[in-house]
């Protein structure tokens, strides 16, 4: 058997990008490999989304229950170690998201089977899927081999594989919930927006985005000098948010904001995936950073390598004397 | 309110400034230029579990799997706050991947008593986000991943909030004993004292070797992992930026031309 699960992966009445993604990496491997395709769907009232997974398996399981209409990784496991265990597929991907990582590891566990995570490339050599891995905030790669089994759960990274057209047509199948009793060691309560600052970044068309490279909280005003003399906003990387230079709202990122400005001007941000992701909606984007390997140079359009210290001080200068 | 905390010890690579450079081996990096640090995620879970102590009362032990030179990292912890230490330390746990690590952490809990586990959620060298869930499994407990907010609400319960995409929190309750994954940016870590570092210092640090452990040399390091690291590689880049030569006041003028002629300025 060469069945690959994909779960899918819904919050707050939608149906999360990352699905259709692995989807459509399972239905590469699976033309590879002479496998199915079967988009695993939790949730209750769930048609929608069923109708779009068929688009991209062979075949959609859904489970209907309200006790899936919110995430619950206690309830999820349950369910899909169950199903696992009476349809056993070869591979389980899942993304490597807030809910993936709340949940993948520890099915893993329950099943006794290989697990990797955060996999930005995945290929089937032989029977046996192989993972590159990115490491130190993706300076380096990694090549990681399983030992055989019969299964391994995998949790891809978001945005690793561009989400397909579609155009299969799956058959969707409803199934009992396997799980019978309510699950009372964790409940899940309810979600909390991300409140907005003075400042929504989403809406600049300029901004600044510093990141640790500056070092210390007093080099701010150098920051905000420079943001000042370009009429831009200041936005950070999570590492100067943790630190409290600047509020939550500021954080570019997976888990912060998603912005689309005219102008991104980076300094001292290495360009992690985590922060990267959120700025691809920017038009021109410009890295200052002293390491010329800094990943930040892959997503850039103009960079200058050198000491952001000097740079900066001078760019402001610049910027002035253009301005008047 | 007893809390366990795993913390690792890792290069400090956090200045984007740092490079790093694959060693000959294929399978390790040149750590000759690397200071190292605590785990930054781990950081946030030794604050969390210190301030839950003193809010709660009960003990901190700090767990790490480390060289005896990442005492420093156990004694920080200990200088915090943190009131004993178990280090596991011995070269066959080498190469142990998420599964092994976790195996190595569940065997020196064994004799100890605790309410909560708490670990980082991501370490900043390997990235997995998995230890600890993992970990939360082979003790039988529940978890919470990527948790940004701790509160206790009544006997053997806990209120968490876990960080998701977009900064959307997750409420939700969950039983303990339990396993908590912590977040950057959680609360704001305190330094240590010179009392806290002089009373560190007088803390015992239990070692446990592959014996203590009660594990066989098939569980632990490469030979107990079932998803092996096996070689590093230098990442295929696509087009990078155009590089602006020149020093500071030459290249400061041609990105301030260029972005004139975007109309950026």
């Amino acid at each position: 058997m060469h069945d690959i699960f994909v779960l899918a992966e819904h919050r707050e009445g939608e149906l999360r990008e990352i699905t259709l993604e692995i989807l459509t990496l399972a239905g590469q491997l699976a033309e590879q490999s002479g496998g199915k395709v079967t988009a695993v769907l939790f949730g209750s009232g769930v048609d929608d989304y069923a109708g779009k997974c068929a688009s991209f398996a062979d075949r959609v399981l859904v489970v209907d229950d309200p006790m899936y209409e919110n995430f619950n990784s206690a309830a999820y496991q349950q369910a899909l170690a169950l199903l696992i265990k009476t349809e056993k597929p070869h591979l389980v991907l899942i993304g490597n998201t807030g809910q993936g990582v709340d949940l993948a590891p520890s099915l893993a566990v329950e099943l006794d089977v290989p697990y990797s995570s955060d996999i930005v490339a995945l290929t089937l050599e032989g029977d046996k899927p192989v993972a590159t891995r990115q490491y130190y905030g993706g300076k380096i790669e990694g090549r990681i081999e399983f030992k055989d089994a019969d299964l391994y759960v995998l949790a891809i990274r978001e945005a690793s594989t561009p989400a397909g057209e579609g155009g299969k047509s799956g058959e969707i199948q409803k199934i009992d919930n396997p799980v019978t009793t309510e699950v009372t060691v964790r409940k899940f309560l309810e979600y909390v927006e991300a409140a907005i600052g003075e400042v929504d970044i989403t809406q600049s068309t300029m901004l600044v985005s510093v990141g640790r490279g500056i070092r210390e909280e007093k080099n701010m005003p150098m920051m905000e000098e420079l943001a000042e003399a370009l009429g831009a906003d200041l936005s950070a990387s999570r590492a100067v948010v943790d630190a409290g230079w600047l509020p939550t709202d500021r954080q570019v990122g997976i888990s912060g904001k998603t912005v689309s400005p005219k102008l991104y001007l980076t300094v001292g941000i290495s360009g992690a995936f985590q922060h990267v992701t959120g700025m691809k909606g920017a038009d021109v984007v410009v890295a200052i950073n002293k390491d010329p390997d800094a990943p930040i140079f892959q997503y850039a359009d103009y960079g200058i390598v050198d000491d952001l210290f000097k740079v900066v001080p001078a760019l402001t200068e610049k910027i002035k004397e253009m301005k008047g | 309110m007893n809390v366990v905390v795993c913390v690792k010890q890792v290069p400090d690579t956090s200045d984007p400034d740092t490079e790093v450079h694959i060693d000959s081996s294929g399978k390790g990096v040149d750590e000759s230029k690397f200071s190292f640090v605590i785990n930054d995620a781990d950081n946030y879970a030794v604050e969390e579990a210190i301030l839950l102590k003193e809010d709660q009362g009960g003990e901190v032990t700090i767990v790490n799997i480390g060289p005896e030179a990442a005492n420093q990292v156990v004694r920080m912890a200990l200088a915090k706050g943190g009131d004993q230490a178990i280090r596991l330390d011995d070269e066959k746990f080498a190469f142990s991947d998420i599964t092994a690590t976790a195996r190595l952490l569940s065997s020196a809990m064994g004799d100890l008593e605790f309410d909560i586990v708490m670990t980082g959620c991501i370490s900043s060298d390997d990235g997995y986000s998995a230890v600890g869930v993992t970990l939360a499994q082979m003790l039988d407990l529940p978890h919470a991943a990527m948790v940004k907010s701790v509160e206790v609400i009544g006997e053997g319960k806990l209120k968490v909030g876990r960080e998701l995409e977009g900064g959307l929190m997750e409420m939700l309750e969950i039983e303990t004993p339990c396993v908590l994954t912590i977040q950057t940016g959680t609360n704001e870590p305190r330094y240590a004292s010179f009392k806290g570092i002089r009373a560190a210092s007088k803390k015992e640090i239990k070692v446990m070797d592959l014996a203590a452990t009660g594990l066989s040399d098939d569980q632990v390091g490469e030979a107990g992992s079932t998803a092996v690291m096996v070689g590093y590689s230098v990442p295929v880049v696509g087009e990078l930026a155009e590089i602006l030569e020149g020093d500071a006041g030459e290249t400061s003028a041609k990105l301030s031309g260029i972005l004139k002629e975007k109309g950026l300025v």
